[in-house]
């Protein structure tokens, strides 16, 4: 049990991580990298449930099962993400999220 | 008690031939669609005259009355459990009498038709509207309930829309057919506004206890009052005005003539013998509440009558169209008919003048459907519609010649033809009941008989004109419904109406009054003689008589100048004061108010589309400050 370790670290740490997960997304042009930065995201979040988990409610589990369900959502979403990049390859021959601006006004 | 529920095929069967002969028709037997629906009129003409037979002498009355018997009954549509409209067969002497004579005149006008459409095109559709005609001229006469009239008596008027614009590009038949249209639909207006008051306040559609003389219609409907008359005065009046549009009589009658734009067979069917009774049928139907519960709405019936009948008759005096000289003729004596159910009262001998007036409608069935097909065989031989290009035909059409004579010595009330014993019906009927109403019916008595001979001289006699070919007569499928109907002219007045069709049912001895019959003939003589003056050969005196009375005359001609007037009041008066306001509104109101909203939204969206840049990173910033700025809102605000 991390019992020593207080609960502002876990906070600061997805704190971090959660800000990377966006700089990244807003910043970097290649879809796979964006796609990383949101699985960045979504685990900062999963540190917060685990952390409130533990130190909040330490013999519920929903916290536990959250992240457990996000983490399989995350999976699928990267599935999904990865098949559309894929199709966005073969028709614009590129990966990069700047050129393809099809869908504006 | 007798089974009449297969008098339901009676009207089934010609709706069963109109569907068939318009579906499958045109591509399979155009030849033959007119042998089938002929057919099929003769089966319910047969039908007909059974169910007449058995309902006059073998069923029983009831103390001493004709009973009204439904013969089939259905609920149509279902509302709650009060409000429901049926669809049924009743029988009672009037329905009875009618589907005789729509039958008899509908199968006469079929078979003609075999000899006049021949080789027109649209036979065949011509014969599907002809089906359909029927059909709902006989749904109309066989309604149990009023709701089921109105909802036949469209029907009828789709029909003869239909049938009016049959030779669909003509311009005029075109005009003719929705002026038929517009004209009766106003009027039918004022007949579903007169159903729904009187159905409001009976809780009833159904006509045997609406006109049960000691129902509630009758004997509480007189109590509410609104603008000094009782509300069921009202829903009469109202319902009268739909009867006024279809009988064409005035101020409604203006589509009458014009509807002379359709085939002949057409004209003699629907708008002489059949359809513009209607609106006597309907007086008729409705009767016990005119007389008992409504007695200044059946005063109305009796002078808009009397006025249509002597309106009319002058104006034929000088119409030159053969036709249109008919058209006003047919209105003259459904003005006639009019007048008779006005000054009648309600059972035994008061009920005089409803019985005069359907023996009238079904003796003026017969020989008016004779003098338009009589018509239609001039018009066939001739070519020509005009009086004008017309005489000396009775050497070329010797058969529609001696028709035509009987018919017009019938309408003249000649004895001892079945026109005389009608007539003079009325005639006693008029006689005791308005002094007024009687001499101006007399007058026009004198003018029928005046205008007819100046129809029959100017065709048959008068001046000999060069034809480009010379005239023939009709093929036999027309000559033998003229010769049918001419024996039917002669026959049908000595039917002994008082002891079958009676206002409550029951017979009374009703003799000829020598005071009303002899000058009623002398001055059927007078008009006959006056014609054949002026007339029988040629003559400068009708040009001359013309010119000395020129505006008269010229009123006269231009049919009062009721056209015009219409014309002024819905051009000038409705379109210009009403309807161009209300349609200026509407553009410059109602759609500009549309309008500056849809060109708000445009233009605002035209601004701010440049948002929409298809860059997904950006997108991607603006939700996150937009949730960031939230999550502020929420923590430091949210108190």
């Amino acid at each position: 049990m991390s019992t020593g370790i207080p609960v502002q670290y876990f906070l600061v740490l997805a704190t971090i991580m959660f800000f990377t997960g966006i700089y990244g997304f807003l910043t970097r042009r290649n879809l796979i990298t964006m796609l990383m930065s949101v699985e960045l995201i979504l685990n900062a979040v999963n540190i917060n449930f685990l952390a409130f988990n533990r130190y909040l409610y330490p013999h519920k589990l929903e916290g536990m099962f959250f992240s457990l369900f996000i983490i399989a959502v995350a999976a699928s979403e990267a599935a999904v993400a990865i098949a559309i990049v894929i199709n966005i390859y073969r028709r614009f021959a590129t990966i990069n999220v700047e050129d393809v601006n099809e869908m504006k006004h | 008690m007798i089974n009449f529920s297969y008098t339901i095929w009676i009207p089934l069967l010609p709706f069963f031939m109109f569907i068939f002969l318009g579906l499958a028709g045109h591509k399979y037997f155009p030849k033959l669609s007119g042998i089938l629906g002929t057919c099929g009129l003769a089966i319910i003409t047969v039908l007909s005259y059974i169910t007449a037979y058995k309902y006059f002498f073998t069923t029983e009355k009831v103390d001493g009355a004709f009973q009204k018997i439904t013969a089939f009954n259905t609920t149509w549509l279902q509302f709650t459990d009060k409000l429901h409209i049926d669809l049924g067969v009743l029988l009672d002497p009037i329905s009875v009498m009618m589907l005789v004579v729509i039958t008899t005149v509908s199968l006469m006008v079929h078979i003609y038709s075999l000899g006049y459409m021949k080789g027109e095109k649209g036979f065949e559709r011509f014969f599907a509207f002809l089906s359909l005609f029927s059909f709902s001229m006989l749904g109309l006469v066989l309604a149990t309930n009023i709701f089921q009239m109105y909802i036949f008596w469209e029907l009828v008027g789709v029909s003869s829309f239909l049938l009016i614009g049959f030779y669909y590009q003509k311009p005029s038949a075109v005009r003719a057919s929705k002026k038929a249209f517009i004209v009766t639909r106003f009027a039918d207006l004022g007949f579903l506004i007169g159903i729904l008051i009187l159905s409001f306040n009976t809780k009833t559609f159904d006509f045997i206890s609406l006109t049960d003389p000691s129902g509630t219609a009758i004997t509480q409907g007189s109590g509410i009052g609104f603008l000094g008359l009782s509300i069921m005065t009202w829903s009469m009046i109202f319902v009268f005005m739909g009867g006024v549009g279809k009988s064409a009589m005035f101020p409604f009658h203006i589509w009458l003539p014009d509807a002379m734009e359709g085939p002949t067979p057409v004209s003699a069917l629907i708008h002489a013998a059949t359809m513009v009774v209607a609106g006597v049928y309907l007086v008729a139907r409705m009767f016990p509440i005119y007389a008992l519960a409504a007695p200044v709405a059946l005063n109305i019936v009796a002078y808009v009558g009397a006025f249509s009948s002597i309106f009319a008759a002058i104006i034929a005096c000088t119409q030159t169209d053969i036709k249109r000289v008919l058209a006003y003729s047919t209105m003259s004596q459904i003005g006639y008919m009019m007048l008779a159910l006005g000054v009648s009262g309600y059972g035994g001998h008061e009920g005089l003048g409803y019985m005069a007036s359907m023996f009238h409608l079904f003796t003026h069935a017969m020989f008016k459907a004779l003098l338009f097909l009589g018509a239609g065989a001039i018009i066939h031989a001739v070519h020509s519609n005009h009086m004008t290009e017309m005489g000396g035909l009775r050497k070329y059409l010797p058969i529609t010649h001696i028709t035509f004579l009987i018919a017009c010595l019938t309408i003249a009330g000649i004895p001892p033809l079945s026109g005389f014993f009608s007539k003079d019906e009325i005639l006693a009927a008029a006689l005791h009941h308005n002094k007024l109403l009687f001499a101006v019916e007399y007058a026009v008595a004198g003018l029928t008989a005046f205008y007819m001979f100046r129809l029959y001289f100017s065709v048959f006699w008068g001046k000999e004109t060069a034809y480009h070919h010379t005239p023939h007569e009709a093929p036999a499928t027309m000559t033998i419904p003229l010769i049918i109907l001419a024996i039917g002219s002669v026959l049908t007045g000595f039917i002994p109406f008082n002891q079958l069709v009676t206002s409550d049912g029951r017979a009374f001895e009703s003799e000829l009054e020598l005071m009303v019959a002899i000058p009623s003939v002398l001055i059927g003589l007078l008009g006959i003689g006056i014609a054949y003056i002026l007339y029988k050969k040629e003559s400068a005196i009708p040009d001359k008589l013309a010119a000395t009375f020129k505006y008269s005359y010229k009123w006269a001609y231009n049919k009062f100048y009721m056209d015009e007037v219409y014309l002024f009041v819905t051009k000038k008066i409705i379109f210009k004061l009403i309807s161009e306001p209300v349609a200026w509104f509407d553009r410059n109101v109602v759609d500009a108010t549309m309008n500056a909203i849809a060109s708000v939204t445009q233009g605002v969206s035209f601004r701010i589309r440049g948002f929409q840049s298809g860059q997904l990173q950006k997108y991607g910033f603006v939700f996150i400050t937009g949730a960031i700025m939230l999550a502020i809102l929420f923590i430091y605000l949210w108190k």
